[in-house]
């Protein structure tokens, strides 16, 4: 029955739009189009992944790849593109989460963002237990991720590369819906 | 460090190119097919925490000058996809499309078709409607069985010394600056903002979530 309520507002709405238009009296036109097949074109889960990891030759390939299919088709990529880009992971070396170059690229390679709906949301925070459980609008994600990549087991290795200094958004956000601030 | 800046000028040969992926979030709205380019997504707990709240957003770097001007385009659908068993295929979706001043929410409802391809979930039993609010409105928010809805232009929640991470990569600095810069600081991007009661969700546990823009 819900579902016919939306139905319902639907038309509704789209009478109140085009009521004062000549074609008022035909229903057909009154109607709101949603038919059709949509086509995907890009895809994100957790920030900056298709960014870094990927070289330009596979972005609009990983964009347009389900992310049941990512790892298998990609991880092996970001491993060699991880190496490259960061001397953290050379001779087995891991980052602070114990993960050696396999096993980061191995979870960055599913782009799906991992979501508790038990409590507290962020991407990091400190607290291990929080690691991964969500994205927070005031979450430092560029400095984790740089942690990450450079900051080796104890988040000490490469500081001058493992932070980019910008720690905060230029506007508060907001403690209610919508949340994000309005716009400049 | 000298060791360091060989491996990074190693890097550079393989990831050159990452200027122009970069250059996805940072895309300018002029350029054809703008209008479909996701520059972040979020998920977090609501201020009611018995909810989740989605965002996405899309074309990164407004102006405050060229924000008035931008709009949602009624042939591209925005659509969060929800995992609710760990296989990374969407159990659940919840879908965004313009029509007529109006941003029109379906979900969250089992797709008819997982993957690349999507209809429009008119059969959907939950979503609503809310008006798409105008650059220098305040925001239009509605709600309908226990969701709130909201689409229009918002400050880019985004912050990064992006301009200092291209010139690292680009082998022209070996560090980050201190402070850094925000890149994205004065900049707008369109948003699309649903709340959404966890029990319709899943209800407890782990979600996988992701946003995808599809073109009709």
């Amino acid at each position: 029955m819900k579902n016919i309520k939306i139905l319902t507002l639907v038309l509704t709405v789209s009478l109140m739009v085009f009521n004062c238009s000549n074609d008022d009296d035909n229903i057909k036109t009154t109607t709101i189009d949603f038919s059709g097949t949509y086509t995907q074109e890009d895809q994100m889960g957790r920030p900056a992944v298709n960014t870094v990891f990927n070289a330009s030759a596979d972005k609009d390939a990983f964009n347009v790849t389900i992310p049941s299919a990512q790892n298998a088709a990609f991880q092996s990529k970001f491993e060699t593109n991880l190496l490259a880009l960061s001397p953290a992971y050379a001779n087995g070396g891991m980052n602070a989460l114990g993960q050696d170059v396999a096993a980061f690229t191995g979870l960055l390679a599913t782009d799906v963002l991992n979501v508790s709906l038990d409590g507290t949301t962020t991407f990091f925070d400190g607290v291990a237990a929080n690691t991964l459980s969500g994205r927070a609008l005031a979450d430092d994600v560029i400095t984790v991720e740089l942690l990450l990549i450079f900051g080796g087991e104890d988040f000490t290795e490469n500081p001058g590369l493992s932070n980019d200094n910008v720690d905060a958004n230029d506007k508060a956000f907001f403690t209610s819906f919508p949340y994000l601030a309005s716009p400049h | 460090m000298k060791n360091l800046k060989r491996v990074l000028g190693l890097g550079v040969v393989a990831i050159a190119s990452y200027f122009i992926v970069a250059a996805d979030h940072i895309d300018a709205p002029e350029v054809a097919g703008g209008n479909s380019d996701i520059t972040d997504f979020y998920a977090f707990q609501g201020e009611n925490t018995d909810n989740l709240v989605f965002v996405a957003n899309l074309q990164g770097l407004l102006s405050p000058a060229n924000t008035g001007a931008a709009t949602f385009n009624e042939n591209v659908l925005v659509e969060f996809n929800i995992d609710t068993d760990q296989d990374n295929v969407e159990d659940l979706v919840i879908q965004a499309i313009p029509r007529n001043g109006k941003m029109y929410f379906f979900g969250p409802v089992t797709p008819s078709q997982t993957g690349l391809n999507s209809n429009i979930q008119t059969n959907a039993t939950a979503g609503g409607i809310v008006d798409i609010t105008a650059y220098g409105d305040a925001a239009n928010i509605s709600t309908n069985g226990g969701m709130s809805f909201f689409a229009g232009p918002r400050d880019d929640p985004f912050f990064m010394d992006f301009a200092q991470y291209s010139e690292i990569i680009a082998g022209n600095a070996t560090s980050f600056n201190m402070p850094g810069a925000d890149t994205f600081a004065g900049s707008n991007v369109m948003s699309i903002v649903v709340e959404v009661p966890k029990s319709m969700i899943g209800g407890s546990g782990k979600i996988n979530t992701w946003v995808e823009s599809k073109r009709k």
